[in-house]
This record gives structure tokens, sequence and C-alpha cells, in this order.
């Protein structure tokens, strides 16, 4: 029988900083269309796991598949060539304070694509009504958004390209817990409106039960545990437990003291 | 124990490492200036920025330094009897030295760190990460519009100083040290050289060119949060000045053994 291509396969990838070891051998798969959720302490290397994949970090060893394509030594055009079908949610929303709300959604569009910029207005109102922001807000400055206002802005930049595959680095942090449920609402139907495969980073356990098919635990540089969303509660995994009932108690705190 | 001898070298090594990250980051500068695309929209906005904005105190630093200088000069000329050589030094004065460092120094302090402090932020707050997944290539997007604007307009501000320095000096010649206007003006057009204003705007580009390299790399390279900006920016002004003394000696060299 064949198997599909992954659409991210990470092999084998290490990656240090000096004597700092971050990733010590990660092996991570996501398949089409799925939504994965890598969890784990502060720390523990998940940014850097998505620095590495988008070429913003390169690891010292492995590999990073991408539709089956070993992407780690691609450089210049090559590297944009596959960064055409990412979009990614930064943990600050990291929006470019110099432009306006919809020149930031339409950003990729413009830069990215050689849209017209006529063009690209359009599709970022319509990006931005998909997470609940009306065209009085297109022209707005992003400095004097709301957290959650600018999370939903950088969730229509991250879409607005529809990429195959989307990273959500911490969605819900800094946000009130309405707000981050608004914000997991959006995701998840942007997500299946696009039929994208997600990858994301996330402390919190009500985000990551809301988004994920699948949970993927990371310490010590490697994926320690990964199961469906359903298997969390009784994975039998201490650190896995003591992550997701918040507890002092548990290998974590051993390492601390 | 703390050995002096490891001490000087670790600081040579260190020198050594930022010498050549600084050449790589100019090297790559430099190749994204000639690959397109070119934004000339971002250029054009950086231009008014660092050239526009800018006139108004690079204006003032050469208007009162026109006006001292010809005070001094007549002060040190009436020494030996050689009062009338006022506007002909003051002239060639600014347009060959005064006017480009003055000018330089006046841009690595708000050129310089309004660069730094705006690239420092978007480092530490994820916009150049940003900039590079929606396939932007920073260097092109950033680097390159705050280069050919800060190496086009500063020899155009100097152009624009030396204009109101020599004015400075006139204005002071005329109502203070007693000159015939007309003299004046004959005796400053007559002394200056093509060379005078070439050499000075030759100096401009070089300076401009460093402001506005210096802000950039300092701010691509600043880490961690406000303090990392702050630090950032302090290491662009600080750097681009200690640049602009240096290369003003040697470009001053080039044109003195022609």
């Amino acid at each position: 029988m064949m198997t599909e291509t992954p659409r991210l396969e990470l092999i084998d990838v290490h990656k240090s900083f000096g004597p700092k070891v971050v990733l010590n051998g990660l092996n991570l798969s996501l398949a089409r269309g799925e939504s994965v959720v890598v969890i784990g302490g502060s720390g523990t290397g998940k940014s850097v796991m998505l620095k590495c994949i988008l070429g913003l970090l390169h690891p010292e060893q492995g590999r990073i598949l991408i539709d089956g394509e070993d992407t780690v030594a691609l450089r210049g055009a090559e590297r944009e060539r596959i960064l055409t079908k990412f979009g990614m949610l930064f943990q600050s929303a990291a929006l470019f304070d110099s432009l306006t709300v919809w020149e930031n959604v339409a950003f990729g569009l413009i830069e990215g694509a050689g849209m017209e910029r006529e063009a690209a207005r359009a599709i970022a109102i319509d990006k931005l009504a998909k997470v609940g922001l009306g065209e009085d807000m297109a022209e707005a400055d992003p400095a004097g958004l709301s957290g959650g206002m600018r999370k939903r802005v950088g969730l229509a930049r991250a879409i607005a390209t529809e990429p195959d595959i989307i990273f959500f680095d911490e969605p819900t942090t800094g946000l009130d817990p309405i707000m981050g449920d608004v914000i997991n609402n959006l995701i998840t139907e942007c997500v299946r409106d696009l039929g994208a495969t997600t990858l994301t980073i996330s402390h919190d356990m009500s985000s990551a039960r809301t988004i994920a098919d699948r949970v993927a635990m990371l310490y010590g540089g490697q994926i320690i545990w990964a199961g469906g969303v359903d298997e969390i509660d009784h994975c039998g995994n201490d650190f896995v437990d003591q992550f997701i009932h918040g507890r002092e108690e548990g290998p974590f705190a051993l390492e601390v003291t | 124990m703390n050995n002096p001898l490891a001490a000087v070298g670790r600081i040579f090594l260190s020198f050594l490492a930022t010498v050549g990250r600084l050449s790589m980051f100019t090297g790559r500068s430099l190749s994204a200036v000639v690959t397109l695309p070119f934004y000339w929209r971002l250029c054009l906005q950086q231009m008014m920025t660092i050239g526009y904005y800018s006139l108004p105190v690079v204006g003032m630093t050469a208007l009162f330094t026109g006006a001292v200088l010809a005070l001094q000069i007549y002060l040190g000329s009436a020494r030996f009897g050689a009062e009338s050589a006022v506007p002909n030094i003051v002239v060639v004065g600014l347009t060959r030295e005064l006017g480009p460092v003055l000018a330089g120094l006046m841009l690595g302090g708000r050129v310089g760190a309004a660069i730094a402090a705006e690239l420092g932020t978007m480092k530490v707050t994820e916009q150049l990460d940003a900039l590079i997944t929606l396939q932007t290539n920073p260097f092109r997007y950033l680097v390159v519009p705050r280069l050919v604007a800060a190496t086009v307009t500063t020899p155009i501000l100097v152009l624009i100083a030396d204009i109101i320095g020599v004015m400075g000096g006139y204005l002071v010649g005329i109502h203070r040290l007693d000159f015939n206007s007309a003299v004046y003006l004959k005796n400053t057009y007559d002394f200056l050289e093509a060379m005078d204003v070439t050499s000075g705007l030759v100096k401009a580009a070089v300076f401009g060119f460093l402001i506005a390299l210096m802000g950039c790399y300092h701010g691509f390279n600043s880490k961690g949060g406000a303090q990392g900006v702050g630090r950032a920016t302090t290491d662009a002004v600080v750097s681009s000045l200690i640049l602009i003394l240096i290369s003003n000696y040697f470009v001053t060299e080039a044109f003195f053994s022609q």
C-alpha cells in the first residue's frame, strides 16, 4: 500500500547554541490537513523548532522535509519558493508598525506574490472579515490595537496567501480566556476552510484541546510523547501528565531541585 | 587566575569577529543593492526622513558654524594683517571640511539613532522574522532603501549646508566685521574651486553610507528587549561618529595627494 508523503517531516534534527543543546534528535511528522500542537515548558526549543523549519535558524544535523523535499540547505530564491507554502501567526503578532492594518494583511500578496495593491486590498478586507474585523479597521494603525485585535490581524495575515502550512506560535498567550477562545475558534474555522496543515506551539491546554488533532510533547530536545488529543488525559507519560495538570510535583519539579 | 594576555587576546578576537560580521553584513547589503526588486517608494520615503527632515538641524549647524568661523578667522588673521582672507578661508573651510563633517556628525546622531532604534525594535518584536516568512528579503526591503537614501541625500544636504554656512559667514562679515558685501561675495566666489566642493560632497556620500550602514547593522543585531534596542542605538551612533572621523582623514588624504 502506498503511503502519502507527509506535508512536513522533521528527521533527527539537532540544534545547539554554543554548549546548550536545544534540539537533540527531534522527529516529528505532519500529514496533509493535520493539526498538531506541540506542548512543552519554556525554553524547551519549541520556537527554535519553528525557526529551523522556516530557515530562520539552521540545524547542525538532520533533515526537514516539506512535501518530501529536503529544505535544510535551501537559501535565497529557493528558500523564498518554499516559504510561499507557509503562513505564520507570531506570538506578539509581529505586525509592521509602519503599515496600516490592511497593508499588513496584504503584505505577502503584494511583496511576496507581486499582486496589485487594489486587488490585494480587497483580499485583505475579506480576510479581516473572516477574523471578525470590519472594513473600518483597514486603515487603522497596528500600534493602537488591543492584544486580541493584533492577534486577529496577525491571523488574517497568516491566512491571506492561503498557504499549505500555517504555524501558530503561542496563539492565546497574553489574552483573556474569552478572547483566547475566540482566537482558538477562529483558527479552527480558518484552517478548516483552507484545508491547511497546522503546527501550533502552546502552553495553553485549553487551546491545544480545541485546535489539535494530535498533541506532541517536546522535552530534552526530543518529542517524548505524541498522540491523539483524546488520548492525552490517560497517556501514561509522567511528564505529559504533570504538564497538562500543571502540577508542581513530578519529573519537571525533580529537575528544578 | 586572570591572565592579562588572555584578556587582550579575547578582546582582539572579539574585535576580529565584529569586523568579520560587519564585512559580511556590508557584502550582503551591497549585493542586495544590485539585485531586484528595488523598493522605490520606500527609498523615497527614506529620502524624506533622512534628507528633508534633517534640513533644519543641518541648516542651523551650518549657519552658526559659518558665522563663528568668520569671527574666529578674523581674530586670528588680524594678528598678521590678513583680515581680507576671511571670505576665502570660510568658504574653503566649510566646503572641504566643516560642512560635510558637521553635517555627518549631526546626521549620525539623528539618523543613525533613528534607524538603529526602528530596526532594533523590529528585530526584538519578530518583525524581521515576519518579513522573511512573507518571502521578503529584509536586506532589500529595509537596508537598501536606507543605504541608498542616506548616500544620495547627505551630499545634497551638505551642498545646502555649504551655502547656508557661507551665508552665515557673509552676514557676520558685512554686519559685524565691516566687509563690503560685493567684495565679500566676489572673494568667496573667486577663491572657490570645483575640487573644494567635490571633495566635500564625496565625503558626504561616504558619511551617509556609513551612518545608514551602522544604523542597520546594529539594529539587525540588537538582542533582548528595550535595553538591547537602547544599546544598539548607542552603538550605532558611537560607531558611525568614529567611522566618520576616521574615513574623513582617508578621503581627505586621497584628495590631498591628487
